[in-house]
């Protein structure tokens, strides 16, 4: 095989893994609920198939190929694992499982059990996303544990920790009941969305490790709408992802200088992404149900009406805001809420409804700091401002948003 | 818990403390400390004379054995440390990060050991 087929097929294996790896771990886990001997499994296979598709070829269906194998090594470590911890009812259910188990590659997908599974309510919220990365996308633990700001070894130990409790905790892989839904989808949306939160903030500089987390967050939430097309708040959650996505170029100058939504050349903005948004949010909209996801994600439609209309509708936003509070009266909902009334009414009310909220919440909030410190200084109020723009640059982690916060203060 | 900020600074950090009063790695650092206070987790701690100033003793076979500088000839030296009262780990970590100097530098969270000051102190 010649170089470049080979490195052909090094990317065939890369895109089958990525496409595949969740398909793969749901199945192999969702009867024995045995996440973390699937994974195993699997990155056995997959270092099989490094070895000996460059040899012998990429086979005809590559995703086959990997679930024989991966199902071959799954039922070596359980037997393995036996010895130790007699997990007869695990051997009997594969086998069981076997019998109609064909090389077909149309096995069920089960990775929306999978995401409720990672987002169940006996998991730490905290493990929600670290779980839903590493068995679905099949991330690393130092990889997560670098974008969650936790040592890799701590992280390691927590996922350990989180699988042994999917394995022997009781936690069924199955969709949540119609009356159960609701809230539990809520968290599988938040997991994922907090995956992109993450990757957002942590774009300083030349690390792209933020950027892929936000894509990956994206694709999470892409396979999750391939399996519920019709919930209202996943095209929400989508569109609201997109449209951030869509300015992402237009949020560092060329000197790596950050530059704030106000600020930034629309131009700059990626119009494709923001029609997709677009679509999304008409569909949720069709649906009839409102939530948070999509309010979230109106606003920031209304940001993109910039593009056109060379104009901000303030009052439409605060509107959404006023809405958002009664959904989710968090700190960050009230903090746009307050910046939002601000470029409505003016000032003195941006700083009446930040009033409002409670100190002992703020103390380490960021964004509470910034936008009190921009609205103290729209005021003429010196020396309160500076106090204000003080506490946001202690608390930024970002050094371009601080070097940005450094000269607004002056 | 209390846990030490360890400051790891580079050459050109330890140079920036004689810049002017606009020089934006002081303003972060006069804004750091201020949201450290307010946020109640501040405990104490001191910046450091640069390297140079440092002078190692050791004793080797019952010599004593005095060198210039500092323990390590490292690129990064310690800079300064901070001890900051937080509930956890994750919160140290958060701290740390948000510190000027973690972008240009580095710094190290390490527990403080009350334990073994009760042995030394009593």
């Amino acid at each position: 095989m010649s170089r470049s087929e080979q490195e052909s097929t090094h990317r065939t294996i890369e895109r089958v893994a990525r496409e595949s790896y969740g398909r793969l771990v749901a199945y192999l886990s969702a009867h024995t609920r045995d996440v973390g001997s699937a994974e195993d499994a699997l990155s056995n296979a997959l270092v099989a198939a490094l070895e000996t598709w460059p040899r012998d070829g990429v086979p005809q269906n590559p995703e086959a190929w990997l679930l024989t194998t991966a199902r071959r090594c799954f039922i070596d470590l359980v037997r393995h694992r036996q010895v130790a911890e007699a997990s007869e009812p695990t051997l009997a259910l594969l086998r069981d499982e076997s019998k109609h188990m064909t090389l077909s590659p149309e096995f069920p997908d089960e990775r929306l059990k999978l995401l409720f599974v990672c987002a169940h309510p006996a998991i730490d919220p905290a493990m929600h996303t670290p779980l839903m990365l590493q068995t679905v996308l099949g991330l690393d633990a130092a990889r997560i544990a670098h974008a969650f700001l936790i040592s890799p070894t701590t992280m390691g130990q927590r996922l350990v920790r989180a699988k042994t409790k999917i394995r022997d905790g009781g936690i069924r892989f199955e969709i949540p009941r119609e009356r159960e839904l609701p809230q539990r989808l809520d968290a599988v949306l938040e997991a994922i969305y907090a995956a992109f939160g993450i990757g957002w903030d942590d774009m300083a500089g030349v690390d792209q490790r933020g950027r892929d987390l936000a894509e990956e967050a994206i694709w999470l939430a892409r396979v999750l709408l391939q399996l519920m097309s019709g919930e209202a708040e996943v095209h929400g959650l989508l569109a609201l992802m997109l449209h951030c996505e869509a300015r992402r170029a237009a949020r560092r100058g060329p000197d790596g200088r950050y530059v704030p939504l106000s600020e930034q050349d629309c131009q700059k903005w990626s119009r494709p992404l923001i029609a997709e948004a677009e679509r999304h949010l008409a569909d949720a909209a069709s649906r009839g149900r409102n939530g948070r996801f999509q309010l979230e994600a109106a606003i920031q439609s209304v940001h993109a009406g910039r593009a056109r209309s060379g104009g901000v509708h303030w009052n439409a936003i605060m509107m959404f805001y006023e809405q958002l509070i009664r959904i989710t009266p968090t700190l960050g909902t009230r903090t746009g809420y307050a910046a939002a009334v601000a470029e409505a009414r003016g000032a003195e009310a941006g700083l009446a409804a930040l009033g409002g909220i409670d100190p002992d919440d703020i103390s380490a909030y960021q964004p509470y700091w910034a936008v009190r410190a921009h609205l103290l200084q729209r005021l003429g109020k010196t020396p309160e401002a500076l106090d204000a723009f003080d506490r946001a640059i202690g608390l930024t982690e970002d050094p371009a948003v601080r070097n940005f916060l450094l000269e607004r203060r002056g | 818990m209390q846990f030490a900020l360890l400051i790891f600074e580079s050459p050109e950090a330890f140079a920036a403390r004689n810049a002017d009063e606009n020089d934006p790695y002081l303003g972060a650092w006069r804004a750091y400390y201020k949201a450290l206070v307010e946020a109640g987790v501040y405990v104490g701690g001191n910046p450091l004379q640069p390297p140079e100033t440092g002078t190692t003793v050791r004793l080797k076979g019952g010599k004593r054995r005095v060198q210039d500088g500092p323990f390590a000839d490292a690129k990064e030296q310690l800079g300064g440390f901070t001890i900051l009262e937080l509930p956890s780990l994750d919160a140290a970590l958060e701290w740390a990060a948000r510190c000027p100097a973690a972008s240009i530098g580095a710094v190290e969270v390490r527990p403080v050991s009350p334990e073994f000051k009760r042995r030394v102190t009593g």
